[in-house]
């Protein structure tokens, strides 16, 4: 029993990781795809405008995805960031920059301007999307902390191979995320362009989650979890049968099924270790020891069991609001701010 | 320097920073929700110009709080995790429900209004940016009962040597919290007022300097306009409204600090009373307020601190409410803060190096005497021009006079001044703890931290000075940046946020309708 608000706790922070990386994905994608993918400045806005109105409200999963876990489980909050100190300061830097480019890349009508605000998309949505990764891949498979959460060693001692699965993985699914949901979003030739790009990369990019997703699962796996893991691999081959039928729909919510999957197998196979030490057993925060009161939990659950269906309900809303297929026609000509 | 100081420094910029952004978003989102709500029920052209036009302004600053704001959720992990597992049951809770109920709205819905224009039904998108802004506010309530904990601990209980709730209600309603919460919100509108009064006395000063307005004999305004009509007498509306909106704005919230200050300054003497003393550079026990002191400000040697013109009896009318209670100065109350809460750190690893080290419970009086001073200072300068400001304006325009309109503009900095002075002022006074200890009855006691124990020990002092070097390099390039970007909307006037204006005569009305559906109404 006192394990009950603890697990259910796990399981939100959980979900809220899933439902940032199934959002935030593709609007992190899309800041790639604007420098690896459209061709001219007007595929460029067209692509920026597809996450226009929703990618702040898709940041947010992530900040409260944090400040979840910091309320829940402070002493997994604790060690996670101070443990990940440089790529978590990285993350931060990606993300400022990602956010004011957004915002300012169509305030002045200067291609040196736009240029700029360009690199710093691409820059900040891969940083951003890699980091995440690499700190998400770490807290299933492990950290040098001492008995106190403390980590052992220098800056740069959690680079491992499995921070740069996880790295990969991310950066590699909100790529064929993102391409999914321009198929979905847009309508034009750009729209058959990144649809022929996700059938050829498709296979390829979801291998690093799913490689990810076996390694934990085999070392701490149980039964659903396998189920789980084999559900993944179902859920990215549906995708891709779907995309090539035509169906983008389906093709995008198999793609985030398949994220889904994954996810559920990873933090479902840890549990209920939240951050392994890689250094002894003993020091591992588990669900148990790194959480917070079952007062606090509760009062927590009772916001969250009022608070997380409204997000979903208004989110819901807003992306059929602007449900709209974005087109270069549709897209306005750039104006020029002139001193009066 | 070590690890302790550059992830101190890291705070305080990154902080302050912030901090700078959120007031004029708090204040310029409610007085923009405003004007949209007069041209929803008026239909009049100026209310919507005045919405384009601010509401532009407000997004380009938005941005920047939410950007700045990341870094707010995860630093208490990254450079102070020994603080958040201390604090974390009680600290985290506001935090995540900031995130939950507040981020969320105010995320989500501020986009809505920026692509919704014509995509929504007006009511729906005025509700958007309400509740947009609205959601600002609730998430300023959440930090601050988080900070005000740290002022103030209350609702918990001491567990294995963490703080651990037990009773949420007196958390989120600590006195300390609502005190400081309205002063906040009242700051905020203070730098709305300022931005507001600042660039409508620019633009009406422009309109007379370009030879658009005159005045008659008696001084009133002639409204003039432009050839091309874009600046006829809806721009001059747009302008004069704003600014006297500006200076009313700007009055009521100078009362509103001024009232909700001397509450929190009342609460304050009871419960942190060496920072209260230290905001007064107050060596004796006394009665008397300092306007100004020289000397040793630091000094515990009372011959070293000249109190050059103080006003007898004010110090203790802003503790008591009388004017005889003597207020206890710094020498009456180190041996007190010794006495109970020790004369060196003690001999817990938690300490590191530290451990042992003496405990100076003065904070750094300079900073502490003058935050307090500048604070009031540049707040009550911002009223009195407000005031005059005013006034001027009965007669429809400004002054042609370009050295007032520089200082108008100036102006502007004085409230945002004056909140950065505020925070230092509260949050180097708690200094040396970070959460403070309760003298005060109605407190927990036994509750506090020492700073010197709050960092991350797994933390090298190397990583912690490039993420110092790095985040203020970007946060100084981002301001010139922002600042750019806002001059150049500013010198715009109303057709830098409604490029139709250019192209169709003023005080014709009313775009929208006939637009081609299938071109956005707005696109990045």
């Amino acid at each position: 029993m006192s394990e009950l608000l603890p697990t259910i706790w796990f399981t939100l922070v959980a979900v809220l990781w899933t439902g940032y990386l199934f959002l935030e994905g593709f609007d992190l994608g899309v800041g790639m795809l604007m420098k690896l993918f459209a061709r001219t400045d007007r595929e460029r806005r067209l692509l920026l405008n597809t996450v226009g109105p929703v990618w702040d409200g898709n940041e947010v999963w992530l900040v409260t995805a944090i400040g979840a876990t910091l309320a829940a489980f402070p002493l997994w909050y604790a060690s996670l960031l101070s443990t990940l100190y440089v790529p978590f300061v990285l993350v931060l830097l990606g993300l400022i920059f990602r956010a004011v480019a957004f915002e300012y890349r169509g305030k002045m009508n200067n291609d040196q301007w736009r240029q700029r605000w360009d690199l710093a998309i691409f820059l900040g949505s891969f940083t951003s999307a890699a980091g995440i990764g690499a700190a998400l891949a770490l807290t299933t498979t492990g950290l040098p902390l001492n008995e106190n959460g403390d980590r052992v060693g220098g800056p740069f001692v959690w680079l491992t191979f499995d921070a740069l699965l996880g790295a990969a993985a991310v950066v590699l699914f909100c790529l064929v995320h993102a391409l999914a949901f321009l198929v979905l979003k847009t309508d034009g030739p750009i729209r058959e362009r990144a649809r022929g790009l996700l059938l050829r990369t498709l296979p390829v990019a979801v291998v690093p989650l799913l490689v990810w997703a076996a390694r934990v699962y085999i070392a701490d796996g149980t039964a659903w979890t396998g189920l789980l893991l084999l559900a993944a691999v179902g859920a990215a081959a549906a995708s891709w049968f779907a995309q090539r039928a035509g169906r983008d729909g389906w093709g995008f919510s198999w793609l985030g099924a398949a994220l889904a999957a994954s996810l559920a197998c990873i933090f479902g196979s840890v549990y209920p270790v939240v951050l392994p030490s890689t250094l002894d057993d003993a020091f591992n925060l588990t669900v148990e020891n790194a959480s917070s009161s079952p007062y606090t939990l509760g009062l927590m659950s009772i916001v969250a069991a009022f608070g997380v269906p409204l997000v979903l309900a208004y989110q819901g809303w807003t992306y059929w609001v602007f449900r709209k297929r974005v087109t270069e026609q549709s897209i306005p000509d750039a104006h020029s701010v002139v001193p009066l | 320097m070590e690890a302790l100081e550059i992830a101190r420094w890291q705070f305080g910029i990154t902080t302050v920073y912030h901090f700078l952004m959120v007031p004029l978003t708090i204040g310029l989102g409610l007085v923009v929700a405003v004007m949209q709500t007069l041209w929803y029920r008026t239909g009049k052209e100026h209310y919507l110009r005045m919405t384009k036009f601010w509401g532009k302004l407000f997004l380009i600053n938005f941005i920047m709080g939410v950007a700045t704001g990341l870094v707010q959720e995860f630093q208490f992990g990254l450079a102070w995790s020994e603080y958040s597992r201390f604090v974390g049951d009680v600290f985290g809770a506001p935090l995540a429900m900031e995130a939950l109920l507040a981020f969320f709205v105010e995320s989500t819905f501020l986009g809505l209004w920026i692509f919704g224009w014509q995509r929504l039904p007006k009511i729906l998108h005025l509700g958007s940016l309400w509740a947009a802004v609205l959601a600002s506010v609730l998430s300023a309530y959440f930090i601050i009962v988080a900070n005000s904990w740290m002022q103030h601990p209350v609702g918990v209980e001491l567990v294995d040597g963490r703080a651990r709730m037990v009773d949420a209600w007196a958390v989120f309603t600590n006195n300390t919290a609502v005190v400081a919460f309205t002063h906040t919100v009242f700051g905020a509108l203070a730098v709305a007022g300022g931005f507001l009064l600042g660039i409508a006395w620019y633009h009406l000063w422009k309109r007379r300097h370009d030879g658009l307005d005159t005045v008659d004999d008696a001084g009133s305004v002639i409204v003039g306009s432009d050839p091309s009509g874009s600046r006829g007498s809806i721009d001059h509306s747009v302008w004069l409204r704003s600014a006297r909106i500006g200076a009313v704005v700007a009055l009521i919230s100078f009362a509103g600090t001024a009232a909700s200050g001397d509450l929190q300054a009342k609460l304050m003497f009871e419960q942190q009373p060496m920072k209260m003393a230290a905001a007064e550079a107050a060596c004796h026990d006394g009665t008397g307020f300092s306007v100004l002191s020289v000397g040793n400000l630091g000094s515990q040697n009372c011959d070293d601190i000249v109190a050059v013109f103080e006003v007898p009896g004010l110090l203790s009318f802003l503790a008591n409410g009388d004017f005889t209670t003597e207020v206890k100065g710094v020498n009456t109350l180190l041996p007190e803060y010794e006495e109970q809460y020790g004369k060196t750190l003690p001999n817990d690893p938690m300490y590191g190096e530290r451990a042992g080290m003496d405990i100076d419970y003065l904070p750094v009086m300079e900073v502490t005497y003058w935050g307090f001073r500048i604070m009031i200072g540049f707040g009550v300068m911002a009223a009195f021009a407000a005031l005059v400001a005013l006034w001027i304006l009965r007669k429809g325009t400004v002054p042609e006079s370009r050295w007032l309109m520089r200082l108008a503009v100036f102006g502007i900095l004085a409230p945002f001044g004056a909140n950065s002075a505020g925070w230092i002022f509260t949050e180097m006074g708690r200094q040396p703890f970070v959460v403070a200890p309760n003298p005060d009855p109605s407190g927990i006691d036994g509750v506090f931290m020492f700073t010197a124990a709050a960092v991350s020990p797994g933390v090298s002092l190397a990583e912690l000075v490039f993420s110092l070097v790095a985040l203020t390099l970007v946060y100084a390039v981002l301001l010139v940046v922002e600042v750019r970007l806002l001059f150049t909307y500013v010198r715009g006037g109303v057709a830098s946020a409604m490029p139709e204006l250019a192209h169709k005569h003023d005080d014709a009305n009313s775009p929208g309708g006939k637009d081609n559906d299938d071109v956005l109404a707005f696109a990045y």
